[in-house]
């Protein structure tokens, strides 16, 4: 963030509750879809295989989630609310949430606990292998997103450490990619939605380059 | 091991003997209602079972083998069939067999279903996606059919081709899969006892979803060996080409034949989950129909003819 936001940030600033308020409905938002497969998961109303249902639905909001958190950024800008780039860490914590659930599904009740079966799969199946990559990247930036770690690696290398999740998307549409038998459309539409927003940062760079 | 196979099966507790008599009425609609039933009522009694073919595993519901399919033709999730495959229509539907035989012809669906002794077969279906089911189909063998046309000893494959209709097929308007649909099988998997062509589920017609009015089961190979509305058969010299196999040849092999120690290249198929169970097991080779199919099989390197 450049000083002019900051001070745009600071001049606007709303009332606790208010704040608040928008929080809370940031936060039901996040949680709707995990309600939404529980309800349906507690109503029958998964299908003939639910237990597949349940993993991939939980991994695509992850993935969908995951790109919300990367359009926040571009969001503020061309919208010209500065504030909006708080719901970063919110938004990426739940992704995070969504994607270990996702994995414990798959470890837990997919597999039953089958750790050599899961060995085999990481090492075997390149769809399972890029998956279990990009969560093993996100770990270090779930963990470092608290403003403590922020003071303590230093905002420039909290920054760059976090750079990790262009790198983490495209693995997840990858990941997805793969598993699909025939259309790929849905994974394709993913990493599309990626590359508009990589393609904003591209652009704003080279355009700040340009201003300088 | 679970798989038991009853020695004279009379296993018809699917649905209600009454109704199941019944069927070819429904079959045969309107015309002719009466006598055609009293015809099938008297044919039925003297059904056969297949010996010892039928599994006596716990049948998944009909709802699940009804709403969970895989049919591109109506689109790519596995509701979509059930939802979109109302827009078929069954009648009037003719099958073409042809090919290296004598005698050529062409069926129309209901002389088929009327000139052919039904019976039911309760089959595992094993999905190459790593799911199974236990389906209660009516059917007759493929071999019959295939005897009415006299094979010429040049038939050394059998070729299968699924109605192309955009119009009703709305997943053919994608190009997903090589339209229309293809499979295909040796001849000597043909004519096997076990290959049987469907025309009912659970004692009923079969659904659109499934494959109406006319459908392949092979219950040793991967389920999408099984074509579905198939509007052609052809009695080949060459192996022909199937359409998973024209899209990721080394993901779907013309074999296919259920195989735990031959993974697919993203997956592993050493074990599957039976619909409407919570726990994996282990999948079986030919999907345990070993004992009647490892013969064709003889010699060959089944990791190589996946």
């Amino acid at each position: 963030m450049d000083a002019s936001v900051k001070r745009a940030a600071k001049s606007k600033r709303p009332s606790k509750t208010q704040d608040n308020l928008v929080y809370a409905a940031v936060w039901l938002a996040c949680f709707a879809p995990l309600v939404w497969l529980a309800w349906r998961a507690f109503s029958g109303d998964l299908g003939a295989n639910p237990i597949e249902t349940l993993i991939r639905q939980i991994g695509v909001w992850g993935l969908r989630l995951l790109l919300v958190g990367l359009a926040i950024t571009p969001a503020a800008r061309i919208l010209k609310k500065p504030r909006l780039v708080r719901f970063r860490r919110t938004v990426g914590l739940f992704a995070f949430a969504y994607i270990c659930l996702h994995l414990l599904t798959y470890i837990g009740v997919d597999l039953f606990f089958d750790w050599g079966q899961l060995v085999k799969d990481i090492l075997k199946r390149p769809f399972i292998t890029l998956g279990m990559a990009a969560f093993v990247l996100l770990i270090p930036l779930a963990v470092t997103s608290t403003n403590g770690w922020v003071v303590r690696l230093g905002r420039a290398t909290w920054q760059r450490l976090h750079w990790l999740i262009y790198l983490i998307v495209p693995l997840g549409v990858a990941h997805y990619y793969l598993l699909v038998k025939a259309d790929h459309r849905p994974p394709l539409v993913y990493g599309a939605v990626f590359a508009v927003l990589m393609g904003w940062r591209v652009w704003d760079a080279l355009a700040k380059r340009t201003r300088a | 091991m679970l798989i038991r196979h009853a020695p004279d099966l009379t296993d018809n507790d699917v649905t209600d003997r009454a109704l199941y008599l019944r069927r070819r009425e429904f079959i045969g609609g309107a015309a002719g209602l009466g006598l055609l039933g009293a015809a099938g009522a008297a044919s039925a009694r003297g059904l056969t079972y297949g010996p010892g073919f039928s599994t006596t595993e716990t049948k998944t519901s009909r709802k699940d083998i009804t709403s969970y399919n895989n049919f591109y033709e109506f689109g790519v999730n596995k509701e979509d069939p059930s939802e979109n495959a109302g827009s078929l229509k069954t009648r009037p539907w003719t099958v073409r067999v042809d090919g290296e035989c004598e005698a050529p012809a062409s069926f129309a669906i209901d002389d088929l279903i009327k000139g052919n002794k039904l019976e039911e077969r309760i089959y595992r279906m094993r999905c190459v996606e790593g799911w199974s089911m236990v389906i209660p189909w009516v059917g007759f063998p493929l071999k019959d059919l295939l005897a009415r046309v006299k094979p010429t000893s040049k038939a050394k494959y059998v070729a299968f081709e699924t109605l192309m209709r955009p119009s009703e097929m709305p997943g053919q308007r994608w190009d997903t899969l090589a339209w229309p649909y293809r499979e295909g099988l040796r001849i000597d998997e043909a004519v096997h006892p076990l290959t049987l062509l469907a025309v009912g589920l659970y004692g009923d017609v079969l659904p659109n979803q499934n494959g109406a009015p006319i459908r392949l089961v092979v219950p040793w190979k991967y389920g999408f060996k099984g074509i579905k509305s198939i509007v052609r058969i052809s009695l080949v010299e060459k192996q022909p080409a199937t359409a998973w196999n024209v899209l990721a040849p080394r993901e779907y092999g013309f074999y296919s034949n259920v195989n735990p120690a031959v993974d697919h290249p993203r997956w592993s198929q050493a074990t599957e989950r039976r619909i409407g169970e919570f726990r994996r097991r282990e999948t079986l080779p030919f999907n345990g129909y070993g004992e009647w199919v490892a013969d064709l099989y003889r010699g060959m390197d089944l990791k190589r003819n996946f």
